[in-house]
């Protein structure tokens, strides 16, 4: 027997165990999948959580419902993966040997990289939503809160899900607005990008909602450290931003392991140098890497995943028929952008090409609308739940291509002097 | 379509001035594109230059911390050279597509 092992059973891992137990052969491949957790969060509805829109119980799922019976499942974490050996070493001191290893090991926020984020104000005036832990906590404080100057600050630019931080903003206007305290909230989104929009299209059909919606934009802005006794942010040339409440995105990491194995990238942050198209990684060529693993300069989200789920079956399938990786992922990604008030906006983009304006998934029709703030977006995004528990998972296929279809959108052209 | 002139050579940029075509970059240019920010480039500079177009490349996604950690220049030293926004601006010197988010 073969041994096909993935490290990782979040969203990206998941979803290959389910497509790899469909299309290999089971009598040649054992699959084995290793995870530290027993539970599985929907993390797209953290965001929800602190506006009491979505409750606590609604995102979490026990890991095993997911994964096929024929699957192996062991929660341990992983210690060391031995390439040169073509085995992991577990946590408990179990070694596992592989024919073919995925890595889907995923990102984390890890507040503990900026000195002062986890301070005495951690979880009392500073919170993240990146978590369980912080989105339910920061749901009670919310509750209580009585205004003030909140701060959603950014510490870092390669982090998971790069819209989440502008949708609190959204929500966070709607939410007060609706509690009757909108007045006595002042809302500061702090960024170390050059704005909250940063590409021309979006930035055009979607930075009046900044303005509509009263919130402040401080641009350039990199967190050095929080000074917890005066409440203030304080970036890397010295620039202040004073707060009441603080939530905070903090730096997002890969796993230890990858780390501890030296299959990181030079710059420290764990994730694991791969082919931004075949997804093999540069180290190991019977080594391939998923989701937030990578270093790919894709979004760090769940649409990314499923999308390259399709490109890494066809790829892995190839590479134990020994044939060359032919399919090549493009960076597609989608993603909803939650704006308040039961509407959304909609995006759809790869490594080359911007989120442009039109209509998804289908031309003319729709139902959703690109760079739009409409009611049919918001409700994509809680179908996505569904979706999400139901289809993507479970390895099936959405409407939706895996490379990014150019059907709907609108292009302008451009104009040659 | 916006361009920049440089010795008798059309090159074409974005709205923002940084170039569409990284492959047009050169050390004089850079020090050309460095001057309309009033940075005058040391040898730092070029190396800090040369190691964003290099990882640029390889396809990787760039940010302030990973410059820091590329052993060249902390994140401090960084904010020194090109102040202000130090990826935003070494990135526009090094000709090659500004810091982004997805959107």
């Amino acid at each position: 027997m073969k041994n096909l092992l993935i490290l990782g059973a979040g969203t990206a891992g998941t979803m290959m165990a389910n497509k790899l137990h469909k299309d290999l052969n089971r009598k040649v491949w054992n699959i084995t999948i290793v995870d530290p957790e027993v539970v599985h969060y929907y993390q797209p509805g953290f965001l929800f959580i602190p506006f009491g829109i979505y409750q606590p119980e609604d995102v979490v799922r026990m890991k095993a419902a997911f994964l096929p019976k024929e699957v192996d499942f062991i929660v341990d974490e992983v210690k060391l993966i031995t390439g040169e050996k073509n085995e992991v070493t577990l946590k408990r001191g179990r070694t596992l040997p592989y024919d073919v290893l995925i890595i889907a090991t995923g990102a984390n926020v890890v507040p503990g990289e900026t000195p002062g984020l986890e301070g005495k104000l951690w979880y009392k005036d500073i919170f993240d939503f990146y978590t369980y832990e912080g989105a339910t906590l920061l749901a009670k404080k919310l509750e209580t809160w009585q205004g003030g100057k909140l701060v959603i600050s950014l510490t870092e630019t390669l982090i998971k899900c790069p819209v989440a931080p502008l949708e609190f903003a959204f929500l966070a206007d709607a939410y007060f607005t609706e509690k009757g305290m909108r007045s006595k909230v002042e809302i500061f989104y702090v960024t170390p990008l050059s704005g909250a929009f940063t590409k021309p299209k979006a930035t055009k059909m979607l930075s009046a909602l900044l303005e509509e919606k009263h919130i402040t934009v401080i641009p350039d802005f990199y967190v050095q450290e929080v000074d917890n006794e005066r409440k203030t942010l304080i970036s890397y040339d010295q620039k202040e931003v004073s707060f009441d409440l603080l939530v905070t995105v903090p730096v997002n990491k890969g796993a230890d392991v990858i780390a501890a194995s030296n299959m990181g990238d030079e710059d420290g942050l764990n994730f694991v140098p791969t082919d931004k198209h075949t997804l093999q990684s540069k180290k190991f060529e019977n080594v391939f890497v998923i989701g937030d693993a990578t270093n790919v300069p894709a979004s760090k989200a769940g649409s990314v995943a499923h999308f390259e789920g399709e490109i890494l079956l066809e790829n892995i399938l190839s590479f134990i028929h020994q044939l060359p990786l032919e399919a090549k992922f493009d960076g597609h990604a989608n993603c909803f952008i939650e704006t308040g008030y039961g509407k959304a906006a909609l995006i759809d983009f790869n490594y080359e090409t911007e989120p442009l304006a039109g209509k998804f998934p289908w031309p003319i029709v729709g139902p959703m609308g690109l760079l739009k703030v409409n009611r049919a977006n918001h409700f994509g995004k809680l179908a996505f739940r569904w979706i999400y528990w139901h289809i993507l998972l479970t390895g099936k296929s959405l409407p939706v291509t895996s490379t990014m279809s150019m059907a709907g959108k609108e292009v302008e052209k451009e104009i040659v002097k | 379509m916006e361009t920049l002139e440089f010795n008798n050579k059309t090159i074409a940029v974005n709205e923002e001035g940084y170039l569409k075509d990284s492959a047009q970059w050169s050390p004089e240019l850079a020090h050309q594109l460095a001057k309309d920010v009033n940075i005058n480039l040391t040898d730092k500079h070029f190396q800090v230059l040369n190691w964003l177009r290099s990882k640029q490349a390889e396809g990787i996604a760039l940010s302030i911390r990973k410059v820091g950690n590329s052993g060249i220049v902390d994140i401090k030293e960084f904010y020194q050279l090109f102040p202000g926004g130090p990826l935003k601006i070494s990135s526009k010197i090094a000709g090659i597509p500004k810091p982004v988010s997805c959107i």
